[in-house]
């Protein structure tokens, strides 16, 4: 008797929730779903056309593209975040005067918003340094990075690494604070290397935390989309036109509804592959370790 | 020889901070320098330090409309994200041993890895075809997709409280709301400060559903502005920069007197991932 009642209290506390998670987020997402096996284009009549966009999206020059964009980007600031976040933290952990202070800089790209952030290296990489270049004579920086089909991407890397870098290095350490003092003064005794301590007795006791790192940036750099639009919209032509853009920017106004539907769908798998995967592997190095 | 302070690393992550705060540098200085200053030397502190800049940018893109706009939906996407989510994860945790419950949890959890571009095509459709193109609209969303994350922020939280605690109260004649109410949502409270901290910073700085869902040019929140204003700002510059800094500025006002909390709350949330 009175479990079914409180059956029915639980009930009632969960259905609401769940009936607006269905409708605001699984039912949108059927449709995509629904809409990506069709020649939809956002208005008007459709018809089901099979796996076309599917096969279209693996032959679709801009959307290839922005897969290109999208894992250079991803892996060279992932890797360069960690690397970085990981020397911060590994500073911050030792002795260091105005610890707190640093601490707090350090970890301020975190809360500001990126877009705006974006706007203001945007002027710095298309006004400031090219000042310096032109009034020091370096050609190599005299214009834009921005305007540069080849190296614009670079840039959007240097923006990606600061913001990101300050949850990295707050994550790295609360690592470092597991670690028992005692433990380096051991290897201190047996007369370990900095460089020894750091391979054998600091890095695996951080390396849940490495993975931790590695899964969370590399997939918040695979949605990249705020940094792109405020440095360079997706150009120079569409050199960093990024995958999360690209469904945006041809997905509302390119008439490219149902396509666009069929990539999303690819760019979920993606994902959801990459992170399984990387835990898997670096959790087998853990254990190794 | 670990207890003298390491001066060499000091100053490297000094230079290394710089590097952090420049961006910031920049911006203010450059928001209180006229445009010929800022042509003659974009690192030069303004000779007077105007407001100028700031009273046009406020003029032209109705700064305080802005404002208000993110305030409300920032601080009604708070409350309701703590609010209901918590409940939701407290009669989930509370009943796990059960299939269906079991199920509820593992759909809400696994729409982390569901990224968002997949839904906004047709939810813009949605939310246009039922007429909450709007801040109230923004706000429903923020809270309905916050659940996945804070469910299971929530639950791991909620295991650990025992039930004792509850069934004494039932025995005093307490209902299962005034149990939730009165004994476990009051435990919650590190957790709904990380929960609300992590959607502050979230609702607050979020650009693409507000770009894809407000429809009308009143309800523009303050990063939606920057965007919108953007091709207008692109011949002055230093009305820019006050319009940048008046966007970052309560963000960092508020870090600076919550820094602590802000830090462990983002922090706990990314740990428990």
């Amino acid at each position: 008797m009175m479990d079914k009642k409180n059956t029915r209290v639980y009930l009632m506390m969960v259905l609401p929730a769940l009936v607006l998670f269905f409708s605001f987020h699984t039912f949108p997402l059927l449709q995509g779903i629904f809409y990506s096996f069709t020649d939809y284009r956002g208005y008007g009549d459709w018809n089901f056309i099979g796996i076309d966009n599917y096969i279209n999206v693996f032959r679709d020059p801009r959307i290839l593209n922005s897969y290109q964009f999208t894992f250079k980007f991803a892996i060279v600031s992932t890797v360069l975040v960690n690397i970085i976040s990981l020397t911060v933290a590994l500073g911050l952990n030792s002795k260091v005067k105005f610890h707190k202070t640093l601490r707090g800089i350090y970890f301020m790209p975190n809360i500001l918003s990126i877009l705006i952030v974006g706007f203001v290296f945007k002027f710095i990489f298309s006004v400031f340094i090219p000042e310096i270049g032109q009034s020091f004579g370096i050609e190599g920086i005299a214009k834009s990075i921005l305007g540069n089909r080849d190296y614009a991407w670079i840039a959007i890397v240097i923006v990606g690494v600061w913001q990101a870098a300050a949850l990295n290095v707050i994550l790295y350490l609360s690592g470092l604070a597991t670690i028992p003092e005692d433990l380096y003064e051991a290897s201190g005794l047996d007369g370990a290397s900095k460089w020894q301590q750091f391979r054998h007795v600091t890095f695996p006791l951080i390396a849940p935390f490495f993975t931790i790192n590695m899964v969370l940036a590399m997939k918040n750099f695979l949605m990249v989309f705020d940094h792109v639009v405020a440095l360079t919209g997706g150009g120079p032509g569409r050199s960093t036109q990024s995958i999360s853009l690209l469904i945006y920017q041809d997905g509302f106004t390119g008439g490219q509804f149902a396509l666009q539907s069929a990539n999303a769908v690819v760019y979920f798998f993606v994902i959801v592959t990459i992170s399984i995967i990387q835990i898997r592997f670096l959790q087998k190095r853990e254990v190794q370790l | 020889m670990r207890n003298k302070t390491n001066y060499i690393t000091t100053i490297l992550l000094m230079l290394g901070s710089v590097f952090i705060l420049f961006p910031v540098f920049i911006t203010v200085i450059n928001a209180f320098k006229t445009p010929a200053e800022t042509a003659q030397s974009i690192l030069a502190l303004p000779s007077v330090w105007t407001f100028d800049n700031f009273k046009t940018a406020i003029e032209m893109t109705n700064f305080f409309n802005a404002f208000a706009n993110s305030a409300y939906v920032t601080f009604f996407t708070v409350i309701f994200t703590i609010l209901s989510n918590s409940l939701v994860a407290y009669a989930i945790a509370r009943n796990l041993h059960r299939k269906a419950f079991k199920f509820l949890y593992f759909y809400l959890v696994s729409a982390m890895f569901v990224p968002f571009p997949i839904i906004m095509l047709p939810i813009v459709k949605q939310m246009s075809a039922i007429g909450l193109m709007n801040l109230n609209g923004l706000i429903i969303l923020y809270v309905v997709y916050g659940l996945a994350f804070n469910t299971f922020l929530y639950t791991g939280y909620v295991k650990t409280i025992p039930k004792e605690l509850e069934e004494a109260a039932i025995v005093d004649g307490c209902s299962k709301w005034g149990v939730f109410w009165r004994i476990i949502f009051p435990i919650l409270s590190p957790m709904n400060a990380t929960v609300g901290i992590l959607t502050a910073l979230w609702a607050w700085n979020d650009f693409l559903l507000p770009l894809v869902i407000l429809s009308d040019q009143g309800d523009r929140t303050l990063p939606l502005v920057q965007y919108v204003f953007q091709s207008q700002f692109a011949t002055n510059y230093n009305l820019a920069f006050a319009s940048y800094l008046m966007a970052l500025l309560p963000m960092l006002v508020v870090y600076l007197f919550l820094q602590r909390r802000i830090i462990s709350g983002v922090t706990q949330g990314a740990i428990k991932s």
